[in-house]
């Protein structure tokens, strides 16, 4: 599927954030299966304190970069992200890592809710389909911990709550620009959707295994991963939801 | 039963306190340490010296307190509550500074990629 094929694509103004941080060896590859894709994309790279030549690629291949003075993790870098978009009035982003693990020929899947206004946010999910995803037994008990309790909170099922690839709107763009958790966001920005009454919607996609670099997720760091994703979700159940939201 | 802290100990302890509010005062007359942060400095160094020189004192707080075996128990249990209001205080202020921290470092790529695209921009537009 191309993009010519998806309705309603071409008159939106659409940025990819490619979060990375040290994708030296993977992020030109993204860049040209994005471009690929649909050459209408605005992509902006954000270089989250990279010690390699992560920003100089992104600048060779002529994309917008913001380059993070030092590390700050993976929320941030995602937040600038956001704010790249809402300060220049895009209509619709999407989120794809520099690693090169999110297939940008997926991008339709979790476009077209986005481009029917079925949805705010897309969250694009490894598990709804077809196709293994292996992974350490930590992470799959976490996967599924998260699953189960977002969807309870959100009272709508979803299975890969930890999934970085997503689309949203200008709803989206403005919420998550104000506002963007830390550390390990994704599992958190979901419950954020909800609070705001933003809708969301899971669909299936099939991701890559990581073409080069490696997972920032180690074993040892998935029992913090874990708790502190917890302690964040319980805690935003009694958060007020401050940030406005203007009609779509 | 009463007992008066003993003479030696209140004089040591007069000295600790004073010394401690002349460093906390030095840091702040040399802008190591800020107003905002050298209140509870200050105010410990004050109640440690109130404790060192009303030589009745513990006993007396003990004594409203309730506390019969040990009186400089009430000391320590003052000073533990002390400490961890202290350490909650700067986790608040390091979890605002980060905040402000990341927040600064996001501006500054924004500032930095609009920057190159006005000049990439400028520079196109002089040919």
């Amino acid at each position: 599927m191309t993009a010519a094929a998806l309705p309603g694509l071409a008159e939106r103004r659409r940025l990819a954030i490619v979060p990375a941080f040290n994708e030296e060896g993977s992020l030109a590859a993204v860049i040209d299966e994005i471009r690929a894709f649909d050459p209408g994309f605005k992509i902006v790279v954000v270089d989250d304190g990279s010690s390699d030549r992560t920003s100089e690629i992104a600048l060779a291949r002529g994309v917008h970069v913001a380059t993070l003075p030092f590390n700050l993790g993976i929320g941030a870098a995602v937040q600038t992200g956001y704010r790249f978009a809402l300060a220049n009035d895009f209509d619709l982003a999407v989120q794809i890592d520099g690693d090169g693990q999110h297939d940008p020929a997926e991008l339709p899947a979790i476009l077209a809710p986005v481009l029917a206004g079925e949805a705010d946010l897309v969250i694009g999910s490894r598990f709804l389909g077809e196709g293994a995803f292996h992974s350490s037994f930590v992470r799959r008990l976490g996967i599924r911990l998260f699953a189960l309790t977002v969807s309870a909170i959100a009272r709508q099922r979803l299975t890969d709550t930890t999934s970085g690839f997503r689309a949203v709107n200008r709803r989206g763009i403005a919420l998550f620009a104000a506002d963007y958790p830390h550390d390990y966001p994704e599992v958190e920005a979901i419950v954020m959707v909800v609070k705001h009454r933003l809708r969301f919607k899971e669909v299936p996609v099939r991701m890559r295994e990581r073409s080069a670099g490696r997972s920032s997720i180690t074993a040892l760091r998935s029992f913090y991963y874990i708790v502190k994703v917890l302690l964040a979700l319980f805690v935003e159940l009694f958060r007020p939801a401050d940030v406005p939201q203007e009609d779509a | 039963m009463t007992h008066t802290t003993p003479l030696s100990v209140s004089i040591i302890a007069s000295i600790g306190a004073l010394a401690m509010l002349g460093v906390v005062f030095e840091l702040i007359r040399r802008r190591h340490l800020r107003e905002r942060y050298s209140l509870i400095w200050l105010l410990t160094g004050v109640v440690l010296l109130v404790l060192a020189v009303w030589r009745q004192g513990l006993n007396t707080i003990a004594g409203w307190l309730g506390v019969k075996g040990y009186p400089p128990s009430v000391f320590f249990a003052a000073l533990l509550f002390f400490v961890l209001v202290m350490l909650l205080h700067y986790s608040i202020v390091i979890s605002r500074l980060s905040d402000q921290n990341a927040t600064l470092a996001q501006r500054l790529a924004l500032l930095e990629e609009e920057q190159r695209h006005r000049s990439a921009r400028g520079a196109e537009s002089e040919k």
